[in-house]
C-alpha cells in the first residue's frame, strides 16, 4: 500500500503539475484525441446506424461486423497501422476510429430496432411521413440505446488512447511506459490510476446523461435499466452496447 | 509468409503461452459468475448493487487494471496471476448480468410446476433453471472468451508472454509479417475457443438444437402476419 501513498504523491508532486510532459499537459492530450476520434466516429457510425435500423437492411452484415471486431486485437491494430503508417498521430488516430465505430453503430441501430414496431405503424398510420417517423418517433426513442453505444465506445477509446503511446501517441499512457522503462512503478500506478479515474469520470457522465434522455412520456414504464432492456423481454446476450475495449 | 515459416516453433510457443493465459479466465469466470448471477436475479436490491459495481468493473481499461492489480494481489507486474485474475475480472463483470438475465428468462411456469412436483429449492436450480438458462450463458461464454482472447495480447507492452509479443516484437524488429501473423493467430484462436464452446454446448445440451431450429420456423409466420 505504501506504493499508492508514492503514487499519490507523485501525482500531486508540484514538479508534474506543469511543462510538456505534466499531467494538465497530458491529459488534455488523451481528451483531445478521444474526443477527436468520438466525433469523427459518430459521424461515420450514427448515420448508418440509423439508416440499418430504419430500413432493417444490412444488419446481418452489421451484427457480424460488430461481433467480429470484438476479437481484433487492439494492440495488434495499432502497432500494424503504426508500422504502415510511420510515426505520428495518423496511425493511433485511425485505429482509434476503426475501434469505436462498431459499438456506436451497435447503439444506433439496436436503438431504432428496439421501438415497438406497433407505435411505428401508428405514427405512419396518423400520417407521418417518414422523415418525421425517424426524426420524432424513432430517433427520440432509441436515445438511451445510442448513448449506451456511445458510452461503450468512449470506454473503449479512452483505454485504447491509453495504449497508443507506445507507439507515440502521447496521452496519459506516457507515464505508463516512461515509468516501464525507468522501472519507476509509482509513476506507472498515478498514470493507471489517471486513466481509472478518467474512465469512471466518463461511465459517470454518460450513466447520467442515459438517464436523461428517457422522452418524458416514457419514463413511466420504462424498465429501470435501458440497457439491456427490450421490448421483446428476452435476455440479450452480450448486448450489442457492450464492446470490448 | 516466409517470416511464418521460420519461425513456426516460436508462433507454437506464443500459442501455447496464450491458451495458458485465457483458458483459466474462462472457466473461473463462467463458475464464479453462476452464484453471483443467481444472487443479482433473485433479489431487486442486489441486481442493482450487483450490476452497478460490476459495470464499473467492467469500465476499467486493462492496461491501468494490469498495472494496478500487483498492489492489491501482491505479485509482481510480469506474473501471469496477475493477468488471470483481471481478465476473469472482466469476464464476470460480462458474465453476471448475462446469468442474471438467463435465469431471469426461465418462464417462472416451469418453475412452478417443478416446485410443486415437489423439487427442493436446491435441486430445482440445478436440474430446472440452470438447464434451461444453459443456452444464454453459452452464447454470454462466447462472448467472454472471444473478448479475453484478444485482451490477453494488451499484457505484452509490460512484457507478459503471449501472441501480444509478436506484435511488440514485430514493432521494435519492423517487421510487418510478425504483427499481421500475431493478429492472424490470435483471432484464429479466439474463432477456435468459440467454436469448442459450441461443441461443449452440444454435447452438455443436445435438446437445444432442436428447440432452436423450431422457434426459427414458429416465428415467421407470426411475423409475416405483422407485416401484412
Amino acid at each position: 500500500m505504501n506504493l499508492l501513498v508514492d503514487a499519490f504523491a507523485w501525482i500531486f508532486d508540484p514538479a508534474h503539475q506543469a511543462g510538456a510532459n505534466g499531467i494538465p499537459t497530458r491529459l488534455v492530450q488523451h481528451l483531445g484525441i478521444s474526443l477527436l476520434v468520438l466525433v469523427v466516429a459518430s459521424a461515420i457510425a450514427i448515420p448508418v446506424g440509423y439508416l440499418i435500423g430504419h430500413t432493417g437492411k444490412g444488419r446481418t452484415l452489421a451484427v457480424s461486423l460488430t461481433g467480429g471486431f470484438r476479437s481484433l486485437p487492439t494492440l495488434g491494430l495499432l502497432i500494424i497501422l503504426a508500422l504502415w503508417l510511420g510515426v505520428g498521430l495518423e496511425a493511433p488516430l485511425i485505429a482509434l476510429i476503426v475501434l469505436a465505430v462498431p459499438p456506436i453503430l451497435a447503439g444506433a441501430y439496436s436503438g431504432f430496432e428496439a421501438v415497438d414496431r406497433r407505435t411505428i405503424d401508428a405514427a405512419r398510420a396518423v400520417g407521418m411521413t417518414e422523415w418525421q417517423i425517424v426524426s420524432k418517433v424513432e430517433v427520440p426513442l432509441g436515445l438511451p440505446l445510442l448513448i449506451g453505444g456511445l458510452r461503450s465506445g468512449t470506454l473503449q477509446i479512452i483505454a485504447t488512447a491509453t495504449l497508443a503511446d507506445y507507439v507515440g501517441a502521447g496521452g496519459l499512457g506516457h507515464f505508463i511506459f516512461v515509468g516501464q522503462k525507468s522501472n519507476d512503478y509509482p509513476q506507472m500506478l498515478a498514470g493507471s490510476l489517471l486513466v481509472i479515474a478518467l474512465a469512471l469520470l466518463s461511465e459517470g457522465i454518460f450513466a447520467l446523461l442515459q438517464k436523461l434522455v428517457v422522452p418524458r412520456g416514457v419514463v413511466a414504464n420504462q424498465n429501470t435499466d435501458v440497457r439491456t432492456s427490450s421490448p421483446r423481454r428476452v435476455a440479450v446476450v452480450g448486448s450489442p452496447t457492450e464492446e470490448r475495449k | 509468409m516466409n517470416w511464418v515459416i521460420e519461425n513456426l516453433p516460436l508462433i507454437g510457443q506464443r500459442t501455447a503461452e496464450h491458451l495458458a493465459l485465457s483458458i483459466p479466465p474462462i472457466i473461473l469466470s463462467f463458475i464464479i459468475s453462476v452464484p453471483i448471477g443467481w444472487l443479482a436475479n433473485r433479489y431487486r436490491w442486489s441486481r442493482g448493487v450487483l450490476l452497478t459495481v460490476l459495470g464499473l468493473l467492467y469500465a476499467i481499461p486493462s492496461l491501468p487494471l494490469f498495472v494496478v492489480l500487483p498492489i492489491i494481489l501482491g505479485t509482481g507486474l510480469r506474473d501471469s496471476v496477475n493477468v488471470i485474475v483481471a481478465l476473469t475480472l472482466y469476464g464476470i463483470a460480462l458474465m453476471v448480468r448475462t446469468t442474471a438475465d438467463a435465469l431471469g428468462s426461465v418462464s417462472s411456469d416451469v418453475t412452478q410446476s417443478a416446485t410443486a412436483m415437489g423439487f427442493s429449492p436446491w435441486t430445482r436450480f440445478w436440474k430446472v433453471d440452470l438447464p434451461l438458462a444453459g443456452p444464454v450463458l453459452l452464447a454470454g461464454i462466447r462472448v467472454v472468451a472471444v473478448s479475453t482472447v484478444s485482451l490477453v495480447t494488451v499484457g505484452a507492452v509490460l512484457g507478459i508472454k503471449s501472441l501480444g509479443l509478436l506484435f511488440t516484437d514485430g514493432l521494435q524488429r519492423n517487421i510487418v509479417a510478425e504483427v499481421a501473423t500475431g493478429m492472424v493467430a490470435t483471432i484464429a484462436l479466439a474463432l477456435l475457443i468459440d467454436f469448442a464452446l459450441v461443441l461443449v454446448g452440444r454435447v452438455l445440451m443436445p435438446w437445444t438444437h432442436v428447440v432452436s431450429s423450431k422457434r426459427v420456423r414458429r416465428a415467421l409466420p407470426s411475423d409475416a402476419g405483422v407485416a401484412a
